[in-house]
């Protein structure tokens, strides 16, 4: 076999692309998508770390998601750059009044990648797969389904929550009809889910998609998933080299909608940030995902191009009731009112970082533009706190000092001054640094074992319920009190309304509950993550939901 | 009284001349306990006064030995008055650092901050200064714990000799045998969770084997040395001819051994700090983490968070490495005239 | 001799089984683990509990281990807990990217060591002797992930000389037979390839060079001196042999032998700076490996055979090289 060298490669490719060009110009006039042209080359691009696997359906993370989404296809997407919602694969979209039957009108003439037709039947076959999915290791891997969902046809687990899919329905070629047996506010931004997007039937099964293997403390996972997946997307798996750390997607000539400019896409996973940086800078990539926010001012004095998804999520201290000084609401306040989160912002968050007064982005459905707010006061503080009796409290103040999320870029910063803040009003603070995998989460989700902790969530579509649902919908052992019926009933009843302005009005009351009544939290910032490309690179769509899909993507030769 | 003893009886240390001729003898744990036989037979010799005052003498005249000292003695009284030198409270945050404080920026020397701020608008001279005391802390403890476990091990191996020897021995050699990184590794990930603490046992632990195979050597070498005989004789008790003879003689070998732990235990705490497994207290200023977190995080914001703090890990353990060399020197018999 | 062999063969499976008895536990005790690793912020006490249940940790202990002894007896050392890969597969992988470094690092020390280490000591006192002293003294006082993050701002940031991280530049169309992408090429005479290869490696393994350097340098010029002093070669030189005859027949040779003694000494220091080295250069070899499934994923499987299979090997090699004792040298009772 001949070595050819990257530069080699890509020489041929651009020279072939020249070569081609005003044939291709040609062509595309006659197809009359003009500004469809292919620009060729590859697109290298450094991502912060290993896929699980390439089955949408059992993949819950960022780093698998990324080349997932340049693959498959969701029933409804989101408009580029934004978190609202457009067409995917279904073109529209109607349900009944009591939003528990939902029909999708089809886009005609779609084909999978290994050339089955995309049709109401193939959409059906995949919510049955889901529905039907057997075995406690397979049903396991499939958080977002079982968020949105709730169970299976049969639950490997027990006391698991029955599922409210009822069944879909091929009414002809181009209508699928899903049913439920309720209504919930997850609809339709969930159908939008990475997870839930549509696999090609046929390879479902020739790859036998559906097993995944315990094999003793770990899962092995089917070829469908490591080796052939076959969706609808822009690209095609071209493979994955696991000793480079390498992902190739090749573009798909038959993509229904934007065809991908480059030829190639390559995926390479550098877990450093500040390596990820490095190669930028050395033309080795020609974007990275999620550099250091002490790196962006410097990277975009320098001609990259920085770009700043639009903050979908949120930072916030949380607060333990469980200690029954803290279910004092003086004195929750008391530490709202302690936290310089302006200075914080300023001195740690990422560019564009802005102090959050609400759990959700203003972006989102139901943001009340009227909460109490809490402005730095430590005089404040210190009222409140000699009202409530609770001079001289003690509090355990769990973080992850090992840990990088897109909202919290640096856990162990962000602990140390929130906790200087609050030693400031007179709490005295014990900080207790938990690893994120090795006890944080357990510790402050299952046992609650903590006064304060920080922690925080990346939107997944835009609905109220993603956000404020998830954190406060139900008692958990984070915020303390199993017994805040009160905000819970709310919140229930916010998500089961099915009109927008009836949805609207109630979870803007919830917001504003939340703020000036209940405080089971602080809300900190929203963090925008950032996205970096070099100059040549034309047509990036930040997402804020890190939804990026690169078929619009070229690079300048 | 300086010539040889004879180590009749006791497996006979090696010189390394031997060693490597001995056929296929290359293995990687039997040269660190080469090694180590050869400085426990250092002291094999029952020098008593004489043998310090002779070591010390030729200690004096050793320019390098001097520099060591001089380093040491510094980095001490520095640790001790840090208090007093310090400029600021290293923990407290100041409104004129923070104020130009953002993710790209941290504000360099100025008026009453000389060396100007730390990533979070702390005056960075005076974490400095307390760093040595954080850092003669980790490497002292991590270096006396190892030592005291190790001599514990050894004095038991070397006294008691037979099967209790024989096991102690087994367990030393596998710990010998591997990477000490990578054995602080492992041991920072079995604790459920990291503190200073965990990164003190780690960097003792792994020193351990090595304590207790010098000890060891050094204690079978005199079992049968003339002074330790002739006690026996006196019918002087087993415990206290340990305790008495054999154990003050061993330890001078050991405490070589210790100033040049020391300065692998400074920089091996600064590695779990890179590797994320050091100290997550980012008010304990400590000159490992602060190179290995922030120093290297906030390399292109401001160099000089890495490169102070690596200066004085250099420093110090250059002054370690040098004043142990020159001990060792000092005490080998192949100097002593 | 065969009871030994089988007494210490039976030892060595008592060692194992107590030894992977004591992680197994042991690891299964400590807080979070995979069931956190893979759950993210998206934990609910549902997925909790199903995950638990799939991954068999609601079981027992002893039926826990039972099963993971079983697995292991068939050779299967299971799957990484990540991308479901098997063990096995996921360690070779990563296996000939650490040897190639440290090779490569080795070939360094000794070809720059031995010689710095012997002009040394034919100039003692001279410039190059005290430059070399300073120098040897330096690089064991530096921490070498500071050295290697040093090196790397310089040489890929400042002047772009070599590559930041990785083994092959990105996109490079290699054939992969060993793994170890320097050999591979040369086999496959893809010979830009190898250039490629050996270009990735210079910086990392010159980082990782630093410490054996450095004590190598001390060796030769310690034991250089030593022999320069010994009467044969005083006498060689009296008698009027040519400078080099001595230089080579004399000299090097004698010295030479404790020299070869450090180099051996010097591969555990090696595997741990390859830990450093590899994480400041993105190398994805055994380093990374371990780091990773502590520090990031908690891929128990993964920690627990690598913990093993060193054990493994150490124990293994002990016996052969007790066993090549009692081969050659009669006079040493293996116990």
């Amino acid at each position: 076999m001949q070595a050819r060298r990257l530069k080699t490669a890509v020489a041929i490719a651009a020279v072939a692309a020249l070569a081609v060009g005003a044939a291709g110009c040609a062509e595309s006039e006659r197809d009359g998508d003009s500004g469809e042209a292919k620009t060729g080359g590859t697109f290298i691009f450094a991502g912060a770390g290993d896929p699980k696997n390439f089955d949408p359906i059992f993949n819950d993370d960022g780093e698998s998601f990324r080349p997932v989404r340049q693959m498959f296809d969701t029933l409804v997407s989101h408009k580029p750059g934004t978190a609202d919602l457009t067409g995917g694969l279904a073109e529209s979209w109607e349900h009944d009044p009591a939003g528990k039957v939902w029909t999708f009108k089809l886009r005609q003439g779609v084909k999978f990648h290994d050339g089955t037709p995309f049709n109401a039947a193939a959409v059906c076959y995949n919510f049955d797969r889901w529905y039907n999915m057997q075995g406690a290791a397979a049903q396991a891997n499939m958080i977002y389904y079982m968020d949105v969902f709730g169970g299976f046809a049969k639950n490997e687990a027990e006391g698991a929550s029955e599922s409210i899919y009822d069944k879909c329905e091929a009414k002809d070629e181009g209508t699928a009809v899903l049913s439920l047996k309720k209504y919930k506010g997850a609809f339709p931004g969930a159908f939008a889910l990475t997870s839930l997007s549509i696999a090609s039937p046929e390879a479902l099964k020739k790859y036998d998609a559906n097993t995944v293997k315990q094999n003793g403390d770990s899962f092995a996972y089917s070829a469908f998933a490591n080796e052939h997946p076959v969706g609808t997307g822009p690209f095609t798996f071209g493979g994955w080299d696991k000793t480079k750390g390498e992902i190739t997607l090749n573009r798909n000539p038959d993509y229904f909608g934007e065809k991908a400019k480059v030829d190639k896409m390559i995926i390479k996973i550098i877990k450093d940030e500040n390596t990820r940086k490095q190669e930028l800078r050395a033309g080795t990539v020609q974007g990275i995902d999620f550099p250091a926010p002490a790196d962006t001012k410097a990277l975009s004095d320098e001609g990259f191009q920085v770009v700043a998804r639009p903050a979908f999520n949120i930072l916030y201290l949380g607060i333990n009731q469980k200690n029954p000084k803290l279910k004092d609401l003086r004195v929750r306040q008391a530490i709202a009112y302690a936290l310089n989160r302006q200075q914080l912002a300023q001195t740690k968050g990422p560019a564009g970082a802005k102090v959050a007064d609400e759990f959700m982005p203003d972006t989102v459905l139901g943001y009340a533009p009227d909460v109490q707010k809490y402005e730095y006061n430590p005089d404040k503080a210190k009222q409140l706190l000699k009202e409530a009796g609770a001079e001289g409290l003690t509090l355990n103040f769990y973080y992850p000092p090992d840990v990088t999320r897109p909202y919290m870029p640096n856990p162990q910063e962000i602990f140390t001054i929130l906790a200087n803040d609050l030693q400031a009003v007179g709490i005295k603070v014990n900080g207790v640094p938990r690893p994120w995998n090795g006890g944080f989460k357990d510790d402050v989700q299952t046992f609650g074992k903590q006064d304060l902790h920080i922690l925080g969530w990346t939107g997944d579509y835009n609905d109220p319920g993603n956000f404020v649902g998830t954190f406060f919908g139900r008692g958990k052992a984070e915020f303390g009190d199993q017994a805040m019926t009160e905000m819970f009933d709310a919140i229930a009843k916010a998500d089961g309304t099915v009109d927008d302005a009836g949805k609207k009005a109630a979870w803007e009351q919830v917001n504003r509950d939340i703020a000036a009544k209940w405080l089971p939290a602080v809300p900190v910032w929203h963090a925008p993550p950032a996205i970096v490309v070099t100059k040549d690179v034309e047509g990036l769509k930040a997402s804020p939901l890190t939804d990026e899909r690169f078929n619009t993507v070229s690079v300048k030769k | 009284m300086t010539e040889p003893t004879t180590q009749a009886g006791a497996p006979a240390p090696r010189s390394g001349k031997e060693q490597a001729s001995g056929a296929g003898r290359n293995r990687l744990s039997d040269r660190k306990k080469a090694r180590l036989d050869e400085l426990a037979q250092s002291t094999a010799a029952p020098g008593g006064v004489s043998l310090f005052r002779d070591a010390f003498r030729r200690l004096r005249r050793n320019p390098a030995a001097i520099v060591g000292a001089t380093i040491i003695a510094l980095f001490v009284l520095v640790a001790i008055f840090a208090p007093l030198i310090a400029p600021h409270d290293p923990v407290q945050r100041f409104d004129a650092l923070t104020d130009q404080l953002t993710p790209n920026n941290i504000a360099g020397p100025m008026d009453g901050f000389p060396l100007g701020s730390d990533e979070l608008g702390r005056d960075l001279l005076s974490r400095l200064v307390y760093g040595s005391r954080q850092t003669l802390f980790v490497g002292v403890l991590a270096t006396i714990i190892g030592l005291a476990i190790g001599v514990l091990l050894g004095a038991i191996a070397g006294a008691v000799g037979g099967w209790v020897d024989n096991i102690l021995m087994r367990i030393t050699d596998v710990m010998l045998a591997l990477p000490a990184l990578l054995l602080a590794i492992t041991l920072v990930a079995l604790a459920s969770k990291s503190s200073q603490w965990t990164v003190i046992m780690a960097v003792a632990i792994v020193n351990v084997p090595i304590f207790a195979r010098l000890l060891r050597g050094s204690m079978l070498a005199q079992r049968e040395s003339d002074h330790v005989l002739a006690a026996r004789a006196l019918g002087v008790k087993q415990r206290n001819i340990v305790l008495r003879h054999m154990l003050p003689n061993a330890m001078t070998a050991v405490i070589v051994q210790a100033t040049l732990t020391l300065s692998v235990a400074i920089i091996e705490a600064a590695s779990l700090s890179f590797l994320g497994l050091g100290d997550p207290d980012r008010d304990r200023a400590e000159w490992g983490a602060m190179l290995g977190d922030a120093g290297v995080r906030y390399f292109e914001v401001r160099p000089e968070l890495a490169y102070y703090p690596a200066l004085a890990i250099i420093v110090v353990a250059l002054g370690f490495t040098l004043f142990g060399e020159a001990m060792r020197e000092a005490i080998d018999p192949k100097n002593r005239r | 001799m065969l009871r030994v062999i089988v007494r210490r063969l039976l030892q060595l499976v008592v060692t194992l089984i107590a030894l992977s008895a004591l992680i197994f536990v042991w690891l299964r005790n400590l807080p979070g683990g995979p069931v956190d690793a893979l759950l993210g912020e998206r934990a609910t006490p549902e997925t909790r509990a199903l995950l638990t249940k799939a991954l068999g940790y609601d079981q027992p202990i002893l039926v826990q281990y039972g099963k993971f002894m079983q697995r292991i007896l068939t050779g299967d050392l299971g799957n990484s807990i990540r991308t479901g890969d098997p063990v096995t597969e996921v360690i070779s992988r990563a296996f000939p990217a650490t040897v190639e470094l440290a090779l490569a690092a080795m070939l360094i020390a000794v070809g720059l060591g031995v010689p710095l280490g012997y002009l040394a000591a034919r100039w003692r006192g001279r410039l190059l002797d005290h430059l070399t002293v300073v120098g040897t003294l330096l690089g064991v006082s530096i921490p070498i992930f500071f050295l290697g993050y040093l090196l790397k701002d310089v040489f890929t940031q400042n002047i772009h000389w070599f590559p930041p991280s990785g083994r092959v530049g990105i996109g490079l169309d290699n054939t992969n037979i060993t793994g170890f992408f320097v050999l591979d090429s040369l086999l496959t005479r893809e010979f830009d390839a190898t250039a490629d290869a050996l270009w990735h490696l210079i910086l990392p393994a010159f980082t990782l060079a630093t410490i054996p350097l450095a004590v190598i340098v001390r060796m030769t010029r310690a034991s250089v001196l030593d022999v320069l002093n010994e009467d044969y070669v005083r006498t060689a030189e009296a008698k009027g042999l040519r400078n080099r005859t001595v230089r080579g027949r004399h000299i090097l040779r004698n010295a030479l032998l404790p020299v070869v003694t450090t180099i051996g000494l010097q591969t555990g220091a090696l595997l741990s700076g390859a830990v450093l080295t590899e994480k400041v250069y993105n190398w994805g070899g055994l380093g990374t490996l371990i780091t990773d499934s502590i520090t990031g994923s908690r891929d128990y499987p993964i920690l627990q055979a690598l913990i093993l299979l060193s054990a493994l090997v150490f124990v293994v090699v002990n016996l052969l090289v007790d066993l090549s004792y009692a081969f050659i040298d009669p006079r040493v009772r293996v116990r």
